[in-house]
């Protein structure tokens, strides 16, 4: 299975292991990672789940489709890595993925 | 202050279960008025996803959310529900009688003989960026909705967001405010092309400002703001002065004034029985999402189920000399009658 890095805001980083076809959002609420929220479920509809993507992984995960786009105006401190994490799905190719938590979810 | 509407039945939200619950209550002749704080009906459904597929709704194995809300409003039309949108209820009190008070944010004062809290996961509101010290100017320099143009006239408006909200009071409040400013995280707005249309030419001609960055902070003196902080997409920052800042950052569910009226709560929940789905106060009832149970689970499958039960015992309290006889709407020839298909 693929690891995935969360670095919690000013925390200690935490690597799980993340089921293929889940999303990165799934796998941070099933191992409790502190700072994403999730409200919605998934939906893209709340935006808190936002993270934003190491340096030199932006470009193997991808640019957000139009709809998160729309969303990520709710969020805050919206960077060029910015991506909410349920409309993120992990492939074997995210093997090693790291994503940092935004110091609040807006 | 307007005259006390008095009815059967007020229910507070409108989402899909409170919806449902005038179906229920209308079979057994139960008049009902709806309160909602925003502007539709569909709670969650229309507000969160209404383009999303629905999968466990018994008897469709897909249906979209806001077409759920619509197939409901066509099946409880035969009842002529009446619905008072855009106001939040505050205060609901026991009058003497035994009936209760409902009053809104909007001075609309009704008597009910049972109410209905169907409040889902409270009401909808607008979403607070969290900038350090908005608190303390809003109400006076920090709003969320014009409830008074005359409080923007003459003043420097910062304008946040890159949806229709932002873009309606952008051209709305252009003509009398003394300078305008649009701010947005991107220059590619989510609203209706007319409106961005519209935005773009008054940008044009020199008559509103957009300012492409995210808010980083504010300035001012006590209640009164004096400027907004803009950090640029290059990482500057600018300071834009400004005496009024409308942010537009999406709506939230807060559970709101429901929380003073005196029921027992647990974890922002009303605790309900699950017989009647009463609250611990006789003559209010609370179902759908805003309940607790021991199971509960917040589907609107629950909640569908939880209305008719609530009704039965609703009529009890309305109507407590009559008999109530169980009926199946395929053959009472009298429940028909009530939906007009006989
Ligand atoms: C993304 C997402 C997907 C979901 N998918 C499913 C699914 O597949 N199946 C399923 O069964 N459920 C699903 N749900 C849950 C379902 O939407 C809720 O169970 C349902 O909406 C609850 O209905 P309700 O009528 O109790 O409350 P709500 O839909 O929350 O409506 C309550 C209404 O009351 C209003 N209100 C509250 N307090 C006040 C007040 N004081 N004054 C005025 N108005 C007030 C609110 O503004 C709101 O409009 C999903 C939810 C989300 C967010
Ligand atoms: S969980 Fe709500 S947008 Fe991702």
């Amino acid at each position: 299975m693929p690891k995935i890095t969360f670095v919690p805001y000013r925390q200690e980083e935490i690597t799980v292991e993340a089921e293929i076809g889940s999303t990165v959002m799934e796998t941070a609420v099933r191992n409790g990672i502190p700072g994403i929220e999730a409200e919605c479920g998934g939906a893209c509809a709340c935006a808190t789940c936002h993270v934003y993507v190491e340096d030199g992984w932006y470009e193997k995960v991808g640019a957000p489709q139009p709809m998160e786009e729309d969303m990520l105006d709710f969020a805050w401190e919206v960077k060029p890595n910015s991506r909410l994490s349920c409309q993120m799905k992990v492939t074997a190719e995210l093997d090693g993925l790291v994503v940092h938590v935004p110091e609040r979810q807006a | 202050m307007s005259e006390r509407i008095s009815t059967d039945v007020v229910i507070i939200g409108a989402g899909p279960v409170g919806l449902f619950a005038v179906f229920e209550l209308g079979l057994l002749d139960l008049k009902c008025h709806l309160i909602d704080i925003l502007d539709k009906p569909g709670g969650q459904c229309a507000e969160l996803y209404p383009e999303k597929p629905i999968y466990d709704i018994p008897a469709y194995p897909v249906i979209g959310a806001q077409e759920l809300v619509d197939k409901l409003q066509e099946q409880i039309k035969p009842f002529g529900p009446i619905f008072h949108y855009g106001q939040q209820v505050e205060k609901v009190e026991k009058l003497d009688d035994g009936s209760f008070l409902v009053g809104t944010d909007a001075g609309t004062e009704f008597a009910a003989k049972v109410v209905v809290i169907a409040a889902g996961g409270g009401s909808f509101q607008p979403k607070r960026p969290p900038v350090p010290g908005i608190e303390g100017y809003e109400g006076t320099s920090v709003f969320y909705s014009v409830r008074k143009m005359d409080a923007f006239r003459d003043q420097s408006i910062v304008i946040v967001g890159g949806g229709d909200s932002a873009l309606d009071w952008t051209l709305n409040l252009q003509p009398i405010a003394k300078r305008v400013t649009l701010v947005h995280r991107r220059d590619d707005f989510r609203g209706a092309p007319h409106s961005v249309d519209q935005m773009r030419a008054l940008v044009a001609e020199g008559k509103v400002d957009l300012v492409i960055g995210q808010i980083a902070g504010l300035e001012g003196e006590g209640a009164d703001l004096s400027g907004v902080v803009i950090k640029k997409t290059d990482g500057s920052t600018v300071t834009i002065p400004a005496t009024r800042m409308m942010p537009f950052f999406g709506l939230t569910m807060k559970l709101g004034p429901i929380a003073q009226w005196g029921l027992n709560l647990t974890e922002n929940l009303i605790a309900v029985d699950t017989e009647k789905f009463e609250t611990s106060e006789p003559g209010i009832f609370a179902i759908g999402d805003i309940n607790s149970y021991p199971g509960k689970l917040k589907l609107i499958l629950s909640g569908f189920h939880e209305a008719a039960l609530m009704a039965q015992a609703a009529k009890r309290i309305v109507d407590p000399t009559k008999r109530l006889v169980f009926q199946y709407t395929t053959s009472s020839t009298s429940l028909q009658k009530k939906l007009g298909v006989n």
